[in-house]
């Protein structure tokens, strides 16, 4: 059992955990504590000192992020000592910050802007020393700003220990601190995948997806183009969000709504495709283990994961499955199958996708994604971006009634329902297989997670006698763990799903902020009972269909 | 996370940040430029199997390590109070006139390295200069023409012996 300590919190006694910090002990209490460098899912950092509180005995002022509560300990957390410190640090924050919030990519949800308000910051005193160096555009995917970096960490932590990608880190000392990659190289000089983890972690605007909604207006705008946009999965369980509503809500009806009200031409879904990459994975999946290819196959939908295969793992890509992403699937379809049917020329179609990802955004303008012989899909907008373009709209998601997709883009399966959560690929996938295979439904594959290794979880699945091993890892640095015991020809699987992102699609780089752990965990449920709910209906019409 | 994993993490990065400087300064020691160039970074990134933000990360932050081509000696002037009013102006004066370069820059014959740095430690000795790791306290002009020529009369020893 939990052993309990008691504290004085500002004069009362109250009860918490043992090992909880005095700033998750205070919240637990009613108290918010401001921070800055503080982010759950992180280790502590203690950069920043907005969160500092005074504890008796004590002659300095302490931080509560990384501080733990201890029997007996009296904590203040409000006085004027505090006060004072807590409004030097942040106008020392300011006077080195430009003082562009009405123009920021972040208005409305930075929590530079919400602690200043909070805060109650009217002046900001001493010299405004704010740099004024070039943004990092080099990448179709993100935007580094290092003007307005507060030097938190807390993209070095995302990328380093979750990814473990190692671009960014923080350098030099003192005055000179800068967060970024080696020698001040942009993104596109160096290994970066463009998972955009970075950014969704980032409390202020110094490092954001790239912008694309002027490149979709400009088409939307244009009377000569047919403009089609395609939802990915991970979408419909989080664009709610940008509107208010908790984390997980499933707003698929009202999202095509909205994308109508956008004035795009036919409203698809991504699913239609992704029910290709799972026909093709499937089959291909098969024809390896029939004609003793190389094996495990690897699932190839995640571009961040794609470029780091490439990048740190170049001699392992013939286990990539060599489907292509249903991103990409959908855009070559629907500049020639759509298009023929539509009586449309393909170069006057213009195909956006909504995309919990900024790789997507690098994914599109790759070379070899021009199967209809222009660019198969023109412009990628993450949930983020999305969120902003329904708001410029004046688009009022919570009212808005439920609308179907268009048919033929919009029709699926439901198998691919579930892509959008780890492990949901490799069953969709595994689905087709088995029932190729068996003539039989897959019956519910029983994970279990790998010893040792948080993040990457394992099953066996009998395919009329022979024993299939499957595995499935979220996250880029669990990928890592996978792939060196593939390159060391220690797996023995037969198929294995990564994806890039923590969870898989629904805590994609572009997803609404304030993604954490918890976040995705409520994502994921939403998404397993939905799924549940589309199987369930699907096996109700596969069996009425016979009668 | 419990705090007392957080704790443990931060001590063993405080180790590995010890163990890599370590690294580092032996890698500066062995090149002929007394610095840490991009190659170099790069392989000790790959043999620690940490990424090269990291090592450049550590490298940048101590001034024991230079990122950048250095002579073969490092003159060092302190450029603090103590030195500034004991006449630290002349001697950088001199020292510049002499190398002809200016603080921050190496001689084109890549012999010496002129930086300044915030105290030696010797300022019951200001103004003081340090070469490599020789202190020379309570130098004048004149006496740091000499010491100059000391250094430039063994580098042209070692070249003659070299040829
Ligand atoms: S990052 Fe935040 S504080 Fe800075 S300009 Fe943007 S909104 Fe304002
Ligand atoms: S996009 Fe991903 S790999 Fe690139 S810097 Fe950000 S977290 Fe690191
Ligand atoms: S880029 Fe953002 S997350 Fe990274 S250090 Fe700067 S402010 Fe913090
Ligand atoms: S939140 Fe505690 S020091 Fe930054």
């Amino acid at each position: 059992m939990m052993k309990l300590v008691h504290f004085e919190l500002n004069g009362q006694i109250v009860e918490v955990n043992q090992g909880l910090s005095i700033m998750d002990a205070a919240r637990q209490h009613g108290v918010k504590i401001p921070s800055l460098c503080h982010h759950p899912d992180q280790r502590v950092k203690a950069n920043c000192r907005v969160c500092v509180v005074e504890v008796e005995g004590q002659r300095n002022l302490v931080s509560s992020c990384s501080t733990p509560v201890t029997e007996g300990m009296k904590v203040r957390t409000n006085s004027p000592r505090i006060r004072e410190t807590v409004q030097t640090i942040l106008e020392l924050i300011f006077a080195n910050h430009p003082q562009e919030c009405l123009t920021c990519v972040r208005n409305g949800n930075c929590e530079l802007r919400h602690l200043a308000a909070d805060y109650g910051i009217r002046e900001v005193k001493g010299e405004m020393t704010c740099a004024n160096a070039p943004l990092d555009i080099s990448t179709p995917s993100l935007v580094r700003n290092p003007n307005k970096c507060i030097k938190c960490g807390r993209c070095a932590e995302v990328c380093h220990h979750v990814q473990q990608t190692g671009i960014l880190y923080s350098h030099y000392r003192s005055v000179d601190v800068s967060v970024e990659p080696e020698y001040g190289k942009s993104l596109a000089e160096v290994a970066c995948v463009l998972c955009g983890q970075c950014a969704s972690v980032c409390p202020v605007g110094a490092i954001h997806e790239r912008d694309d909604i002027k490149k979709v207006w400009a088409a939307l705008d244009d009377p000569e183009k047919h403009v089609v946009v395609q939802v990915a999965p991970a979408v419909r369980v989080s664009i709610a969000e940008e509107f208010g509503s908790a984390p997980g809500t499933i707003a698929t009806g009202k999202l095509v709504a909205a994308l109508r009200k956008l004035g795009f031409d036919r409203v698809f879904d991504t699913d239609f495709s992704a029910d290709v990459t799972i026909m093709e994975e499937g089959h291909e999946l098969l024809h390896r283990i029939k004609t003793g290819g190389v094996l495990p196959m690897i699932t190839s939908c995640s571009p961040g994961w794609i470029k780091y295969i490439e990048h740190n793992f170049p001699d392992q890509l013939p286990h990539l499955s060599t489907a292509k992403s249903p991103q990409q699937m959908f855009g070559a379809l629907a500049k020639t199958y759509y298009a023929k049917r539509a009586g449309i020329q393909a170069e006057n179609m213009y195909v956006v996708s909504i995309m919990p990802c900024t790789a997507k955004k690098f994914e599109c303008q790759r070379p070899e994604m021009k199967d209809s012989g222009f660019q198969d899909v023109d412009a990628v907008l993450t949930t983020r971006e999305l969120g902003r373009i329904l708001k410029q709209a004046g688009v009022d998601f919570s009212v808005l009634s439920e609308e179907e997709f268009d048919a033929p883009m919009g029709i699926s399966t439901g198998a691919a329902a579930i892509f959008g959560a780890t492990g949901g690929v490799m069953e969709a996938a595994l689905r087709t297989v088995y029932e190729v295979v068996t003539g039989k439904e897959l019956p519910n594959i029983e994970f279990t997670p790998v010893r040792g290794m948080e993040g990457i979880k394992e099953a066996e699945i009998d395919l009329s006698g022979t024993k299939v091993k499957v595995a499935a890892a979220h996250g880029l640095g669990n990928a890592k763990q996978v792939m060196e015991l593939i390159k060391a020809g220690q797996a023995d699987y037969t198929f294995v799903e990564i994806m890039a992102c923590p969870g898989g699609c629904i805590g994609g780089g572009g997803q609404p902020y304030g993604t954490t752990n918890a976040v995705r965990k409520q994502r994921i449920e939403k998404c397993n009972g939905w799924a549940k709910d589309v199987r369930n209906f699907l096996h109700y019409v596969f069996n009425y269909s016979k009668l | 996370m419990k705090l007392e994993t957080i704790n443990n993490n931060i001590e063993t990065i405080v180790k590995e940040k010890q163990a890599l400087l370590q690294i580092l300064l032996a890698v500066q020691d062995a090149s002929p430029e007394n610095y840490v160039s991009e190659d170099s970074v790069n392989e000790i990134a790959y043999s620690l199997n940490v990424s090269r933000s990291r090592v450049y990360s550590t490298a940048s932050f101590y001034s024991a390590i230079s990122l950048k081509p250095r002579g073969r000696h490092i003159i060092r002037v302190c450029i603090n109070a103590p030195c500034e009013n004991a006449g630290k102006q002349e001697i950088l004066a001199v020292l510049e006139d002499q190398l002809g370069i200016i603080l921050g820059q190496t001689t084109s014959d890549r012999q010496f390295t002129l930086e300044g740095v915030s105290c030696l430690g010797a300022c019951y000795a200001s103004p003081a200069i340090k070469i490599d790791n020789t202190l020379y306290g309570d130098v004048t002009p004149e006496s740091v023409i000499t010491i100059l020529q000391e250094y430039r009369k063994e580098a042209e020893d070692v070249d003659c012996s070299a040829s």
